[in-house]
């Protein structure tokens, strides 16, 4: 299985703060991989220097074997890289179908108004929010909301989909029906890299994980050999019998 | 019909289209029918003139959500490109408006490069400069007349059929520019350009990452918007018979368009149609008004902080969200 994306050494610092130091991984194409860490420790931030937000400092990001490193939002976008956002941004204005009607016309595929439009109808009935298809963005409550993030991120028909938690703030039958949703875009054949603070539902749902503190890598392997390590116990975990119970509850 | 839920292939068949369509014709074939015909030409003038600018800045300010405080410019510009080529060059008034839009569309795509960069009131204020540097240039610029302004010879009338044929001609061809300025505003804002005009107002960030070519969209959105009032200058001034700075650029004209947009509602097709009309008749009641007469300006400021206070939406955007049966009609 080839890597759908690359990430060399990818540093990003704020003023005096190091939000990222040489950030490395690649992500098999058809993976969930996972991303977590305390608050602060740049998950968001290392989203923002793969899709194009801004620029990351040093270091390259390879998506699909072309390097990206330092390309504008859209441009990503236009290569089949779709992500959702940790603070939700609907376009509140907007009728909740013209919501993911742009994410159909100016993404990866670049449909056409009425293409966008059966596009949106299917993505909205599978994330289950077509219900909602005619209210306009504002009216939604954080879940739906969530909900309209991932289906805009999905109707561009993306190869990779960057999520940024998608789960946080949903109740735990919103969290169970969320992660049947990923688990069947993973089936469609889409790559997911996902932060979550959810834990038990992250290290269900994901084939690996990566822990971020203070912008660096502190480990990196599968959800059951990251909830075992010690240096995630104490910077993340906090607790020894953690694991365990993650492991439990999955 | 609400915005992107269903119109496609179907646009000819929009109810909403036709309403401001038919609107717009009926006010502009009133003076043919009226007792003073010149008089309410010229009454009818003015309005469809407010109409055609109005429209055309409703482009950038309600689909795109950009606001530009000096989008007379392009009206000045316009009309200083064309009136140079009716005047020195006795070319015919066609080929003037077609320069006059071009001049200002290239203005335009120039200005969006440099400055749509710029967000929120930093672009407005730009906008204001470039507007005190045309018309401070213009006025130095010795070929369009320096700061006297050109005049048009009474003779060059004579190649429309006389004076007064003349202005039936201006007047006839303002009346075409307005259905055609409506007609594009309508379909901006139901297509896919459109679509990703409105992404932008929403949320720029958002709609880069959804895959938005924001600076693209937003030049080409500043250039459909500063063409249409290129080409109305040409025909204003054709009229005139005359153009100076202090005439072509009139800074608070602009800000009149703004209230005119804000007033009718901004990002709807009939909004700015309605406001610039209700505007304009509201303005010359007030001009012949003993008492409001030189204050006309001051109801203007009023009346766009009542509007933002208390209906941001305008009107047509109350009654929509009000009525939303309303929604099939007012577009």
């Amino acid at each position: 299985m080839s890597d759908i994306l690359q990430l060399e050494t990818v540093s990003k610092h704020f003023g005096g703060l190091q939000a990222l130091s040489n950030v490395t991984f690649d992500l098999p194409e058809g993976q969930i991989l996972g991303l977590i860490g305390p608050n602060g420790a740049g998950k968001t931030t290392l989203f923002n220097c793969i899709n194009g937000v801004y620029p990351p400092d040093g270091g390259r990001v390879i998506f699909q074997g072309q390097d990206i490193t330092g390309w504008k939002p859209y441009n990503v976008a236009h290569l089949g890289l779709a992500r959702t956002h940790q603070i939700v941004q609907p376009l509140s204005e907007l009728t909740v179908l013209g919501n993911v009607m742009a994410g159909a016309c100016f993404g990866h595929e670049q449909r056409s108004l009425s293409q966008a439009r059966d596009i949106a109808e299917e993505v909205l009935t599978f994330v289950g929010l077509d219900e909602r298809c005619e209210a306009l963005a504002v009216s939604l409550n954080v879940a739906q909301k969530k909900r309209l993030e991932l289906a805009r991120a999905l109707a561009a028909r993306p190869y990779l989909i960057l999520l940024d938690e998608v789960l946080a703030g949903l109740n735990p039958v919103e969290i169970t029906e969320m992660l049947q949703v990923l688990r069947q875009v993973r089936e469609q054949g889409v790559t997911i890299l996902i932060i979550e603070h959810v834990m038990h539902a992250l290290m269900n749902v994901s084939d690996r994980v990566i822990v971020l503190n203070y912008g660096e890598q502190i480990a990196e392997g599968t959800p059951e050999e990251v909830a075992n390590d010690p240096g995630v116990i104490e910077a993340y975990l906090g607790d020894p019998k953690m694991a365990e119970r993650l492991m439990g509850n999955a | 019909m609400k915005p992107f839920a269903g119109t496609h292939g179907k646009q000819w068949r929009n109810h909403g289209l036709w309403l401001a369509l038919a609107i717009t014709a009926a006010v502009a074939l009133w003076p043919t029918l009226a007792g003073n015909k010149a008089y309410a030409r010229e009454v009818t003038f003015t309005i469809l003139k407010a109409v055609a600018l109005a429209s055309s800045l409703n482009i950038l300010l309600g689909y795109t959500g950009y606001v530009s405080f000096g989008h007379i410019v392009f009206f000045g510009l316009g009309g200083y490109v064309g009136f140079y080529l009716l005047s020195v060059h006795s070319l015919p008034l066609y080929v003037a408006v077609l320069a006059g839009a071009l001049s200002a569309g290239l203005l335009a795509f120039l200005l969006g490069k440099a400055i749509l960069r710029l967000r929120g009131a930093y672009f407005a204020l730009a906008t204001i400069g470039v507007n005190e540097a045309a018309r401070s240039f213009i006025k130095n610029f010795q070929p369009f007349g320096g700061p006297i302004g050109m005049t048009l010879n009474f003779k060059a009338y004579q190649a429309y059929g006389g004076p007064s044929q003349a202005l039936w001609i201006a007047y006839g061809s303002m009346a075409i520019l307005t259905l055609a300025v409506i007609l594009v505003s309508f379909l901006i804002r139901t297509s896919r350009f459109g679509l990703s005009l409105m992404a932008i107002r929403e949320n720029e960030d958002a709609a880069e990452v959804m895959g938005v070519v924001a600076p693209n969209a937003k030049t080409w959105a500043y250039v459909l918007s500063a063409v249409f009032p290129g080409m109305v200058g040409v025909l204003f001034f054709f009229k005139n018979g005359n153009i100076e700075p202090g005439d072509a650029f009139v800074l608070h004209q602009s800000i009149e368009t703004i209230v005119m947009v804000m007033l009718g509602g901004q990002g709807t097709v009939l909004g700015p149609l309605l406001g610039a009309a209700a505007y304009q008749r509201l303005r010359g009641l007030l001009l012949v008004s003993p008492l409001f007469k030189n204050i006309q300006l001051t109801v203007a400021g009023v009346l766009l902080l009542v509007i933002i206070l208390f209906v941001p939406a305008g009107v047509v955007g109350w009654l929509r969200s009000r009525f939303p049966r309303l929604r099939r009609v007012l577009e």
